[in-house]
């Protein structure tokens, strides 16, 4: 009765590969399933651009609009600020803005097109907080004598300069990031769209 | 034979009810010397049911939905009849969970529970930990408010840390590139099924290791070394049932006072149980001034802030978080002393052990906590204390000098 015989061998091999191939099947089943807690085509869609009406923003006002579901921000520097932005220099982690998020025409001294204007993601580099605005220079912003006008992390205590780049020994990695924009008309800007497919 | 015991016989042919009966409850020996410590487990397990039940009425009128979530909270509160009630019960459960499994944790600690041959009910005890953790956080997003919203974008944020994939994941996670309705619905699934379903299986897999070793006590000796000849039944353990539950039971209704006071009186707790700025809507444009998780989580929230960005990145804060939780893991085989209980360790363990908790609490005070040049390197040192109580365990358990264990446990 040969042909009766448990084969072991053989019943491993059979149960490894039922078990491989169940394996393959249960992976395959998870992907949809998994797929489906990715950004629907709804959410990708809302990433359109948007425009900003800048007309009214005083200088050394900033005003805040909303692309993507991220804040955005339109500070509109006077030439103090300017100045205080150059001075800040020594006190950044990254000056020139070499590990940092912006369009390549905005990798330059005041991050942005026109200095003016300084437009950022208001998210912090560090874990997605909204920073708060201390624009004025000195201890009007309660940040002490020293302070040269920026922005304060209210979560972390991460600090930006005037023109959204991180200071040394704060928890944020990086400067914030200058979102792609351009200037539709000296009042209007386009959030979203440079124009070079961005 | 009586009508509901011929019942009974008739269930037993058909379904093992005595017999899980009898070995779960009435011949379930549990050693004589249990203490004030030994509540907190059956307390952990009684503010699950309530958490489930009050949370099962609270989804009869929430509504999932971004527009509308924050809305149906306040309905909730105001126009529900009952519904504050039902709401502050859930709401203060969750605070009082933890408070309970951590102090059921703390008696781990202290009488050795995580030793062989527990080490498997350890392991499960720090899943459900993390269960609860991810249940409470998914949970806070659904009232919406201002805390909900930055609190579950901070989080999130924090897998965005992680090098290369940590991005997509992030977005993954919230089906959305920041924290939107869509994350909102789905944290929805899993704070009232997925995660719960897992909770509720890991506590059944715990007990039934627990039932199956049997229980630690005050004195870490195991009692089934010594057993009546007669019955075989240990000579230090008496039933569960009557003997514990009636005993739990007292602890229940004090346990219970408690929970009513705090329902009734402090809802809220000064901020500490329900943040103040959590009665304002999200805006997600707008970051509150001072944002700080609910206290359960603010000791890994202080370590968080605690740790700079180190070569352009803020994975090594995440990680130091995530290594503060997962040691808890490795506990059972850290441990050398040759003695189970406290009560038999020597001055090491017992320093080691009180430098743990204090900077545990105190961790946990600077992470409610607004963060200040000092308060940081506190934490700092606080955080380096805490792991040392860990990584240092395997060398100062085995130098301690232990005191010799008795062979019964004592009164």
């Amino acid at each position: 009765m040969a042909d009766l015989e448990v084969q072991n061998g053989k019943r491993r091999r059979l149960l490894v590969a039922s078990g491989v191939v169940g394996g393959i099947g249960v992976i395959g089943a998870a992907v949809p399933f998994l797929a489906s807690m990715l950004p629907s085509a709804r959410a990708r869609a809302a990433g359109a651009p948007v425009e900003v009406d800048i007309s009214k923003v005083e200088p050394g006002m900033m005003i805040r609009a909303e692309w993507r579901g991220k804040p955005i921000w339109v500070v509109h520097r006077t030439q103090d600020m300017l100045t205080d932005v150059r001075k800040s220099d020594p006190l950044l982690a990254d000056p020139n803005s070499d590990g940092s998020r912006q369009p390549e025409y905005a990798k330059n001294e005041f991050r942005s097109i026109q200095p003016e204007y300084l437009v950022l993601v208001g998210i912090c580099t560090h874990l997605g907080c909204s920073p708060t605005d201390k624009l004025q220079a000195g201890p009007a912003s309660g940040m002490g004598e020293g302070w040269l006008g920026g922005f304060l992390c209210p979560c972390h205590g991460s600090k930006f300069d005037l023109a959204g780049r991180v200071f040394k020994d704060v928890p944020a990695p990086a400067n914030l990031e200058v979102p792609p924009y351009r200037f539709l008309s000296d009042t209007r800007l386009l959030i979203g769209d440079d124009g070079k497919g961005a | 034979m009586s009508k509901a015991q011929a019942l009974l016989q008739w269930i037993d042919d058909r379904f093992p009810l005595s017999t899980l009966w009898r070995e779960h409850l009435s011949e379930y020996y549990a050693p004589k010397n249990f203490n004030f410590w030994y509540y907190f487990g059956s307390f952990a397990l009684l503010v699950l049911v309530v958490q489930i039940v009050s949370g099962i009425f609270l989804t009869m009128n929430y509504k999932p939905d971004a527009s509308q979530a924050f809305q149906s909270v306040e309905y909730i509160m105001r126009d529900v009849p009952g519904g504050w009630l039902i709401r502050y019960i859930h709401s203060t459960g969750a605070s009082l969970f933890f408070v309970v499994v951590y102090l059921h944790m703390f008696r781990g600690l202290i009488y050795g529970s995580h030793r062989k041959p527990r080490e498997l009910i350890w392991l499960l005890g720090v899943f459900i930990y993390l269960c609860m953790m991810a249940e409470a956080f998914f949970g806070y997003l659904l009232p919406w408010g201002q805390m909900s919203y930055w609190g579950a974008q901070v989080i999130v944020n924090l897998f965005g840390a992680i090098p290369i994939v940590g991005e997509d994941l992030a977005i993954w996670i919230r089906g959305d590139y920041v924290v939107s309705d869509a994350t909102l619905n789905r944290f929805f699934a899993f704070h009232v099924i997925a995660v719960p379903l897992v909770l509720l299986a890991l506590v059944v897999v715990h007990l039934i290791a627990l039932h199956e070793v049997g229980s630690n006590n005050p004195d870490g000796i195991e009692i089934k070394k010594q057993k009546d000849p007669v019955t075989g039944r240990p000579l230090d353990g008496i039933a569960f049932h009557p003997y514990y539950t009636l005993k739990d039971l007292v602890g229940v209704v004090v346990f219970l006072a408690v929970f009513s006071l705090i329902i009734f009186f402090a809802p809220d707790m000064g901020g500490y149980f329900l943040e103040h700025n959590n009665f304002v809507p999200a805006d997600p444009l707008k970051t509150p001034a001072h944002i700080a998780p609910v206290w359960y989580f603010t000791p890994y929230y202080a370590m968080l802030r605690a740790v700079p960005a180190f070569l352009g990145s803020q994975f090594w804060g995440v990680a130091v978080m995530g290594a503060a939780v997962l040691i808890f893991f490795f506990v059972p085989w850290l441990d050398r002393s040759p003695v189970k209980s406290v009560r038999y360790k020597g001055p090491i363990y017992k320093f080691a052990l009180t430098c743990f908790v204090v900077s545990f609490l105190w961790l946990c005070y600077l992470g409610t906590q607004q963060p200040t040049v000092a308060a940081t390197w506190i934490a700092r040192v606080l955080t380096l204390i805490y792991f040392a109580f860990f990584v240092l365990m395997p060398w100062y358990s085995r130098i301690d000098k232990t005191k010799p264990v008795p062979e019964r446990v004592t009164d």
